[in-house]
This record gives structure tokens, sequence and C-alpha cells, in this order.
């Protein structure tokens, strides 16, 4: 009892705030984001190049711009720098914020979604299957 | 429609198995005409199906591209896995049969792209796989269902993306045969076959 009365209260108070949605989310959870990538696993992996480009040392490079991979024009000339707040825009949608990407994929609707899996891409892009540099 | 659907002359798909390469590939684009679906004929037929709704675009043409590439390295992928010796039996049988399908999904995706006048994506003299981590049928079956898996999000994901209706009809019935893939794998592995009532 003691505990359901603050949960019920944060409830009715989250109903209330409505537009405030984001600050419901939670911070990103690498292990849910894991679950996330597997929707990627068609195209990409952590170490290297398939359809789509590795994503090992993913956050902090500039887009478009691992070495072999043959990315589009649009891609490449973004200029962007990934971090969660680019991965958060492109992710959503993709075609939208890099119109003419070869990346065809509706995205991940969901934000919190979202930022779990932009939690495992920064985790794992420093992973063990990120150390040795293979081919 | 499904009258005209015929089995592969077997030793079309045996050379075809042996050497994946573009000679062959080219042969089995010659002939395999009776073997598309309903969906694809329609798709085949010319511009008109095409010609319906919106007209399709340059996005397409890559949203179909990506597909082409990931159907290309499944088709490679299921090859490892044939030929690594860890396959038994009926196991062995479902993939060549799973790779005979992906080859059919890649045949369809080369022809409209090339209808639609766009760059065809070819496949890739050698891909990267986790061959040092596949030690035993099962290694195999997971690495397998993940592909699957990812092929169905990856056309789940193209299906709103196409300007062109009867392309996201036509990657609609590519996922429903991945996803049927993914299911019998996770059967053969001893997992619940159908897990959840949604794909993501
Ligand atoms: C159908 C294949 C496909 C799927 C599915 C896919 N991607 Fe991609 N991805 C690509 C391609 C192709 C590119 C290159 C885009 C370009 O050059 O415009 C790319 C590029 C990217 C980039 C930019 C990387 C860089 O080096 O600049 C990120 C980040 C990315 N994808 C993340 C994801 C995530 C996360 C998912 C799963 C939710 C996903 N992708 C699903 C094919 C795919």
């Amino acid at each position: 009892m003691t505990t359901a009365l603050p949960a019920l209260l944060a409830l009715a108070l989250g109903l209330a705030a409505g537009g405030a949605a984001a600050d419901a989310l939670r911070a990103g959870d690498p292990k849910a984001g894991e679950a996330v990538y597997a929707r990627c696993l068609a195209c990409h992996a952590l170490a290297y190049n398939r359809t789509g480009p590795k994503h090992c040392g993913l956050l902090g490079r500039r887009a478009g711009s691992v070495p072999g991979f043959n990315y589009s024009k649009a891609m490449q000339s973004t200029k962007w720098v990934w971090n969660p707040k680019t991965l958060d825009r492109f992710l959503a949608n993709p075609l939208k914020a890099v119109p003419g990407t070869s990346m065809g994929y509706d995205g991940v609707k969901d934000a919190q979604e979202r930022r779990d899996l932009i939690a495992y891409l920064e985790q794992a892009g420093h992973s063990e299957a990120c150390k040795p540099p293979r081919e | 429609m499904t009258s005209r659907i015929q089995t592969p002359d077997a030793g079309l798909t045996a050379s075809l198995q042996n050497a994946p390469d573009r000679e062959a590939r080219r042969s089995f684009l010659g002939q395999s005409g009776l073997l598309l679906s309903g969906a694809a004929i329609a798709l085949l037929a010319g511009r008109d199906a095409l010609a319906k709704g919106k007209p399709s675009t340059a996005s397409d043409v890559n949203v179909l591209n990506s597909a082409l590439g990931a159907e290309l390295e499944a088709i490679a992928a299921y090859q490892v896995g044939a030929e690594s010796g860890l396959l038994q039996k009926p196991v062995l049988h479902l993939a060549v049969t799973f790779q005979g399908h992906h080859k059919e999904h890649a045949d369809l995706l080369a022809k409209t792209i090339a209808k639609l006048g766009g760059q065809l994506v070819s496949a890739k003299a050698q891909y990267s796989f986790p061959v040092e981590t596949l030690k035993t049928q099962n290694d195999v079956l997971r690495f397998a269902a993940m592909l699957e898996k990812g092929a169905v999000s990856a056309y789940l994901g193209a299906v709103p993306v196409f300007n062109n209706r009867e392309l996201a009809k036509a990657a609609a019935s590519i996922l429903g045969d991945e996803a049927m893939h993914w299911a019998i794998l996770r059967n053969a592995l001893g997992e619940d076959p159908v897990p959840s009532a949604f794909m993501s």
C-alpha cells in the first residue's frame, strides 16, 4: 500500500503532464538496446562492413567516414558527427533526416527504444568485439 | 497462379550452388521466369503494375538495392552453412531450400531495379562471416535465424518507405517468406517458433 500511492500519484501526474512525455523516458538501457539492434542485423555488424557500414567506434566519428564503405553522397555531405542527438534524429526517420541516404529503412519510432539502442551502440562500440581490428 | 510455380531444374540448382558467380546467376535469371509468385509476376508484367499509384522514385531504387545487398549476403551465408559440414540431413535440406528462396528474392529485386533504370549492386567478392564462432549445427542455425529475423525487420522497415505501393506489396510478400524461415529455424533449434504476435 505504501508504495502503491506514490506510483498512482506519478501515473496521475504523468497523465496530467501530457506533453512532457520526453521527460518520462528512462536513461538508455544497453541490454534493451541490444534487442532493438536485432532489427539492424540484416545489414549491419559491429566489426565489419556489410550492406551497411560497421558500427564499432560509431559515436564520435564523422557520418559517412568508414574507409572502404560506399556511402551515398547524401550521407557524406551531412558533415554530422555521430552523437546521441544526431543518432536520435537519424534513427527516428533516416530518409527524412538524410534525404537521399541509401539506408532504406523507416526507422525506430519509439523514443525509448531509440535511447536504449543508442546506449547499446555507445557501449558496444568499445566492447571486445571492437578491439582487434579485423576485416 | 500457384499452379504455374514449378520446381527448379535440379541440375541448374546444383550448378548455382556450386558456382554462384555472375554467369550462373545470369543463366538462372534467364530461366527462372516460371518460378515466380503471383506478386512477382505482377511486378515483372511490365511498367503497368509499377505505374499504378504513385510513381517509383530514386529513393525506391535505393531501398530495393539495400534489400538486394542483404539478399545476396544471405545467399552467401547459406552457402557457408551448407559447405561447413556442420549441417545434418534434414537441416541441410532446409538451408539449401531457404538459400533457393533468397536467390529468387534477389532475382526479382534485380529485375525490378533494372526495370526502374537503377544501377544494380552486385554480390561482393568476399563477405565477412563470424566463421570462428560457428562450431556446431546449432551455431549455424542461430546465425541463420539472426539473419532471417533481421531480414524481416529490414523489409518491415522498407514497406512504409516505398513511394510505389506495388513495391511495398512485393516487399511484404518477401517478408512473409523470411518470417517463415525464421520460425522454422527457431523450431529446429528447439526454441518457441513464434515467440510473439508482432514483429518489429
Ligand atoms: C536495409 C539495410 C539496413 C538496415 C535494416 C539498417 N541499415 Fe543502417 N545503414 C544502411 C546503409 C546502406 C547505410 C549507409 C547509408 C548512406 O550511405 O547513406 C547505413 C548507415 C547507417 C548509419 C550511419 C553510419 C556511418 O558510418 O555514418 C547508422 C548510424 C546506421 N546505419 C544505423 C542503423 C541502425 C541502428 C539500424 C537498425 C535500427 C540500421 N542502421 C538498419 C543499411 C541498413
